[in-house]
């Protein structure tokens, strides 16, 4: 007994059938599992060269943060391993390959015999103050990506909440919010950021904090609008007009057909906003309001390097490492965006 | 259009009114005692001295209060002179920069204008120009090359490749150095003789006919220009590439070619036009990167303008000036939007019919 599929296609002609005819074949296994527009966007992403590129550099950072205490052992059990280890406090940065004698890593992880030395040195140098850079590139690779993580969570939740309500309600509650997200939009994000992390630092510390709330706070209305667009749009087309018809409650109507469509596009600012939350959180420490001194994180090891923009080709190390790492961190995220923004958006298919 | 010209003229000042809001409550996370600290030129020690600063200035008067003392002034119970006030120009006193706020940003104000005028040469022509080029060689080399490089220059972080220029061109060449002027203009420019016009130093050595000054200070404002320029280029080249591209597919660009017209002429009369549209739109978007940039590019190249002012102050915690930079942003964005809200809809007739 043959399968519609077959009368309608006879067998072995499907694959030769040009993609706009494609509805005429069965679905395959992925289409099954996870329904025809993720399938294709996620098939999008691992044959597109770019994306897979950009992919590989995300696990790439992952793997580092997951290995963080392998990679850079903290110099004893009570450390707190977001500290980095100072060797001296000589206000010189020091070369690569300098030996290692105060807080040394407290043991010699396997990979280690793969640098050719028997005890440990600065294998990248070490900032002024003696900050050694590959332990705070590591463990800064872990605060990136938690604190990274942590912000565009928040700021996504509380957006799409925002935007839900507004493109659900509609009328004045829409208006109202939509002047609200307004007056924050207002400000250029790095300078709203700034001025929030500063006013923040007396009553949280030199902490972490104050860049982390800044950045949500000024962070959340991309997600707002982004979403209040989709359900508005998705709101007078026929579909949900029928469904009404046929007496589905509205919230109904939102969470089965408009959310699940409306998510595609925020999928594409999210990871966008990943590489941009870690951007900023770096310029914020280099500006001194990010993450006390001495905290593992990128944008710290640039601003050890602030004194000596003049005898920049001796020290260069200082800097080179950490942009190296914030230029490949946010080239992941965004080509990873970039890839599914052109899966997603129907106008650039044929392009 | 007119309705949607009134309906946006009517919405901001409540905008406007929002932001002093905004910036009101963040000045409000700190407690009156350490506000006190922020009003008054040296920093109270005695705890009498605290609580007078907070007694004239209304420091721990109810929030409604204090947001109208805040902006329109307050009438000193004991002295009987007016203190404060936002819209009277009053933004309190800076310590880092040992002036009051908003004199602060007058004198400061000019030397970014400067920056970011110079900024929009390589950004519009680069990104306007290159992002035409791409689209109309899709997928040659051109095309390749210019998306490849947009991406990384999207991708820099502005203050890694200021620190990348001032160490190839500054460290190993030492073609262009940080800063407005060399020492011997900069003695020059102070002592007399050159007369500042707009405050602007290039405007001004020209209109003081001195081609030295100009030549150095544009030397000193290459490294500035292309590191705050290289982001919006990208983004700028991105928008125009694909606002081209999309252009090009229409149905009218097909019946003006069967009409007979020339190649050249259909690119430069129909589709251009219509494809730079959508650059309006991020034009807002520029404005504000253009802004975040030059805070950290003006730190890095030592550059004496707005940006570097609020990086000092965030250094030093001082509020005052941060709020007082923050407010002119949100006035001078709210202004801008407007503007660019109002031009999108003059320039579209679309949307105007709509």
């Amino acid at each position: 007994m043959t399968t519609t599929n077959e009368i309608l296609v006879p067998a072995g002609r499907a694959a030769t059938l040009p993609r706009e005819e494609n509805w005429l074949r069965p679905p395959s296994q992925l289409e099954k599992a996870v329904g025809p527009e993720w399938a294709r966007l996620i098939k999008g992403i691992l044959t597109n060269p770019l994306s897979v590129l950009g992919i590989l550099i995300i696990i790439g950072f992952i793997v580092v943060g997951l290995f963080a205490p392998t990679l850079a052992p903290a110099p004893n059990a009570s450390w707190d391993p977001y500290n980095i280890p100072r060797d001296g406090f000589l206000p010189e940065p020091k070369p690569p390959g300098t030996a290692w004698v105060q807080n040394v890593p407290s043991y010699i992880p396997a990979w280690y015999a793969l640098t050719g030395n028997d005890e440990w040195v600065h294998l990248l140098g070490t900032t002024g103050g003696q900050y050694d850079i590959w332990y705070a590139m590591v463990w800064g690779t872990r605060t990136a990506l938690i604190a990274g993580t942590f912000v565009v969570a928040v700021s996504a939740i509380f957006g799409m909440l925002v935007g839900a309500i507004a493109g659900y309600f509609g009328g004045w509650i829409d208006e109202v919010l939509m002047r609200i997200v307004e007056i924050f939009v207002v400000f250029p994000g790095l300078v709203a950021v700034l001025v929030l992390s500063s006013v923040l630092v007396p009553i949280f510390g030199r902490s972490i904090w104050p860049a982390v709330i800044a950045l949500i706070v000024f962070g959340w209305m991309g997600y707002a609008r982004l979403l209040r667009g989709d359900i508005l749009s998705n709101k007078e087309r026929d579909y949900v007009i029928a469904a009404r018809a046929s007496g589905a409650k509205d919230s109904l109507i939102i969470m089965r057909h408009v959310l699940p469509n409306a998510i595609f596009p925020t999928l594409v600012f999210l990871s966008l906003d990943m590489g941009a939350v870690v951007l900023s959180f770096a310029a914020l420490s280099f500006l001194g309001v990010g993450v006390e001194p001495g905290y593992a994180d990128w944008g710290q090891i640039v601003s050890f390097a602030r004194d000596y923009i003049i005898s920049l080709d001796t020290f260069w190390y200082v800097i080179v490492y950490p942009a190296v790492a914030l230029l490949l961190y946010g080239l992941g995220w965004n080509l990873l965006g970039d890839a599914m923004r052109d899966i997603l958006d129907p106008k650039l298919r044929k392009a | 259009m007119t309705t949607y010209i009134i309906r946006r003229l009517l919405i901001m000042p409540i905008i406007l009114l929002g932001v002093t809001f905004l910036i009101f409550s963040m000045l409000q996370i700190l407690g009156p005692v350490q506000r006190s600290a922020l009003y008054v030129r040296d920093i109270p020690k005695t705890d009498s001295q605290v609580q007078a600063i907070i007694n004239r200035y209304g420091l721990d008067e109810p929030i409604y209060k204090q947001y109208y003392y805040w902006m329109v002034g307050r009438v000193d119970t004991q002295t009987g002179e007016k203190v404060g006030g936002v819209l009277r120009g009053e933004l309190g006193y800076s310590r880092t920069g040992r002036q009051p706020v908003s004199e602060m940003l007058m004198t400061r104000f000019p030397a970014t204008l400067e920056l970011a005028v110079w900024a929009m040469v390589p950004i519009i022509a680069g990104g306007i120009w290159m992002g035409i080029k791409a689209a109309l060689n899709h997928n040659k080399l051109v095309d390749q090359v210019s998306r490849v490089l947009a991406t990384l220059g999207w991708s820099v972080p502005t203050f890694v490749f200021a620190l990348v220029m001032l160490l190839i061109f500054y460290a190993r060449l030492d073609w262009f150095q940080p800063g407005r002027l060399s020492t011997q203009f900069a003695l020059e420019v102070s002592r007399g003789g050159f007369t500042q016009y707009t405050n602007m130093m290039t405007v001004d050595a020209l209109l003081n006919l001195r081609f030295d000054v100009f030549w150095d200070a544009l030397r000193h404002l290459i490294m500035p220009v292309v590191t705050l320029a290289v982001v919006q280029w990208a983004l700028l080249l991105r928008v125009t590439r694909s606002s081209m591209l999309e252009e090009m597919r229409q149905d009218y660009v097909r019946t003006a070619r069967a009409k007979g017209l020339q190649e050249r002429s259909v690119i430069n009369g129909h589709i251009r036009r219509n494809a730079l549209i959508p650059v309006i739109t991020i034009a807002g978007a520029t404005l504000a990167g253009l802004m975040n940039g030059v805070v950290v590019t003006e730190v890095i190249f030592n550059y004496p303008g707005l940006g570097k002012m609020a990086a000092d102050a965030a250094l030093q915690l001082d509020v005052l000036t941060m709020l007082g930079f923050a407010l002119f942003n949100g006035v001078l964005f709210v202004g801008a939007y407007l503007i660019i809200d109002v031009l999108y809809v003059v320039v579209d007739p679309r949307i105007r019919l709509s």
